[in-house]
């Protein structure tokens, strides 16, 4: 790969940065709703979260367990994407870049 | 139920108690004679693995209010109790998104170095030491009761005799081993919270096929339907949201677990930790819905409010029910080994307020020679834990979850809107910064001191002037609301974008 001048090398990085905040704050928004979501019906339905979806399990003890999984799988969706697309990118970047690693 | 060995000397806890110490003071000797310099003592020398920074995370996190609270409220409670389950862990991906990386990439030893990196050092270093020393200190006196109270039933110790016990070893760990011993203080007690909490859920779940629901159900045939159900816990919903916020945002807030990011090599690293953390602590809270609904069928609320009223004794009992005298004692002294570890990582990180960011960079410009700033942050660590022990023997007898929430709140409201905005906003200026975190933290500290827990139950007045127990959800807003404004009214600050863009997503050294 030809060298990138630091003009390029920033757009670059400025539009890989832009996506990674992007993603980030979509999951930021997607744990926010499902966290409040359940304190919402917490707060507001309960008679709901009584309903029983099996003997023994009502919906909210459910939606609480649901909330600890989901929560972990979303950290692993952004791991995963973090480690095999942003990470090998801004390496090329940096690696491309003159001067790399002067900027501190 | 009518008999229990808790309230006397139990010598298997004694024993492994001991244990426990001779093998962290074990790792404390060989971590001192590698702790060398600043870089060592805050950050372990950025030598720890994502994997054992993920355990470390978790133990610094898994403190006795989750162990020994959640699985007492539970079985007082039922269904209210796990609020707190899954409060607790929804603030771990809110960390991995927003801050873990940039933290890493920015800043040196504390969260400060973040806020302040294009700022002026001195307001900025203050106001961040303000809102860490409230946070870190309440932490530690709700850490401190608890201990004292555990030890004075297990092991029949005064109260104030456990609480110097604990003090003793804590300044031990972190005055000579630092950043590295401490968080293989953390790693050995996450291994034993999880392994006895796993232990401890597998034999419950034994006595029902394996099968959670079979477990729910005989709670409920017990002690009524209800207790799947959400009930008077959460009567107030604006005090149910305001509870959650304050869990969510001050988990990002928290200068211990933020401390951590700096003990590993990258950014990558750090993010990965935090996936290991999150797995490790939702895998935790999802034991305590097994753990309280067993307390409640196998011990049964009434003998588990004689023994404790807030029901702290939940899961020693429920030991003691599957698996006798020698069961307590290992589970007593797990108990007792996590709130040692997590006061010595809240001690260190409030010695790195006090020495890195008020003496050396607000007092001396950040121009202090590095051996002279470790013997600073020693004398720190001395201090801060004389100070938790004084202060442990005030707060005697104080409900012990609700000055977590509250360090939590102060953690949301004070240190995390600053933090995020630092990260986000370029035009975020000094005077916005102090602002957000000085009104974040002050504002918290009196709508506490407004609230009815305080004017009410402590002060037996009839009313309140703040209606809410936990002021997050107006105080987290309003932080944030007041560093956009002052930042926007004050003057533009200059400051060499490109090099930081660059720094914040490549870290300070290249490939």
């Amino acid at each position: 790969m030809p060298p990138l001048t630091s003009h390029e090398s920033d757009a670059r990085l400025k539009v890989l940065a832009a996506r990674r905040w992007r993603i980030a704050l979509t999951l930021t928004a997607v744990m926010i709703a499902i966290y409040f979501g359940f304190i919402a019906l917490i707060a507001y339905d309960r008679p709901l979260l009584a309903t029983l979806v099996a003997p023994g399990v009502t919906l909210g003890i459910l939606l609480g367990a649901l909330v600890i999984v989901v929560s972990w799988l979303l950290t692993y969706g952004y791991v995963r994407w973090a480690n095999t697309h942003y990470d090998p990118a801004l390496r090329a970047l940096d690696a491309g870049t003159p001067n790399a690693g002067a900027s501190q | 139920m009518s008999t229990t060995a808790i309230g006397q000397p139990n010598s298997v806890a004694i024993g492994f108690f001991i244990l426990f110490i001779l093998i962290t003071l074990g790792i404390t000797y060989w971590a001192a004679r590698r702790t060398r310099t600043t870089e060592h003592f805050y950050a372990a020398g950025r030598t720890i693995s994502p994997g054992q920074n993920g355990f470390a995370l978790a133990g610094d996190y898994m403190s006795a209010a989750s162990f020994l609270g959640i699985a007492g409220l539970v079985s007082t409670t039922g269904f209210d109790g796990l609020i707190y389950s899954t409060g607790w862990l929804v603030g771990w991906p809110v960390v991995l998104f927003l801050i873990a990386e940039p933290l890493r990439n920015l800043g040196k030893y504390t969260f400060a170095d973040v806020v302040a990196l294009r700022l002026k050092q001195t307001p900025v270093r203050i106001a961040a030491a303000v809102g860490t020393l409230a946070t870190v200190i309440l932490y530690l006196i709700a850490q401190m009761v608890g201990a004292g109270g555990l030890i004075k039933l297990m092991f029949g110790l005064s109260y104030e005799t456990a609480i110097v016990i604990v003090g003793a070893a804590m300044i031990a760990y972190v005055l000579f081993g630092g950043m590295l011993a401490t968080t293989w203080v953390q790693i050995v007690k996450a291994a034993l919270l999880l392994g006895g909490a796993f232990l401890l859920a597998l034999l419950v779940l034994a006595k029902f096929h394996f099968n959670p629901a079979a477990l729910f159900g005989a709670a409920a045939v017990k002690y009524g339907a209800g207790v799947l159900n959400p009930g008077k816990l959460v009567s107030n919903p604006l005090d149910t949201i305001s509870l959650g916020m304050a869990l969510m945002f001050g988990t990002a807030g928290l200068p211990h677990i933020l401390m951590r990011f700096y003990t590993v090599p990258d950014a990558r690293a750090a993010r990965t930790s935090v996936f290991y953390a999150t797995g490790l602590i939702g895998f935790f809270y999802l034991l305590t819905f097994v753990l309280g609904f067993g307390a409640m069928v196998f011990v049964g609320p009434d003998a588990i409010k004689a023994v404790d009223k807030g029901g702290n004794m939940a899961a020693p009992l429920l030991a003691e029910f599957l698996g006798g005298t020698p069961f307590l004692g290992f589970i007593a002294a797990v108990a007792f080994a996590t709130i040692l570890a997590v006061v010595a990582g809240l001690t260190l990180s409030g010695a790195a307020a006090l020495s890195h960011d008020l003496w050396v960079n607000a007092m001396h410009r950040g121009e202090a020679d590095s051996r002279e700033e470790l013997r600073v942050a020693r004398a720190a660590t001395v201090i801060l834990g004389i100070i938790a022990v004084v202060l442990g023997i005030t707060f005697k007898g104080q409900n012990v979850a609700y000055m977590v929430s509250l360090a939590f709140a102060i953690a949301a409201s004070g240190n995390f809107p600053a933090l995020l905005m630092s990260i986000f906003w370029r035009r975020f200026t000094t005077a916005g910064a102090v602002s957000s975190m000085l009104f974040g933290t002050l504002a918290t500290l009196l709508l506490i001191y407004l609230s009815p827990t305080i004017q009410v139950d402590i002060l037996h007045r009839t009313t309140a002037w703040f209606p809410l127990k936990n002021p997050a959800l107006l105080t987290i807003p309003l932080s944030f609301i007041i560093g956009v404004v002052v930042s926007l009214l004050g003057a533009r600050a200059s400051a060499d974008d490109r090099a930081l863009e660059r720094r914040m997503h490549l870290g300070e050294v290249s490939g």
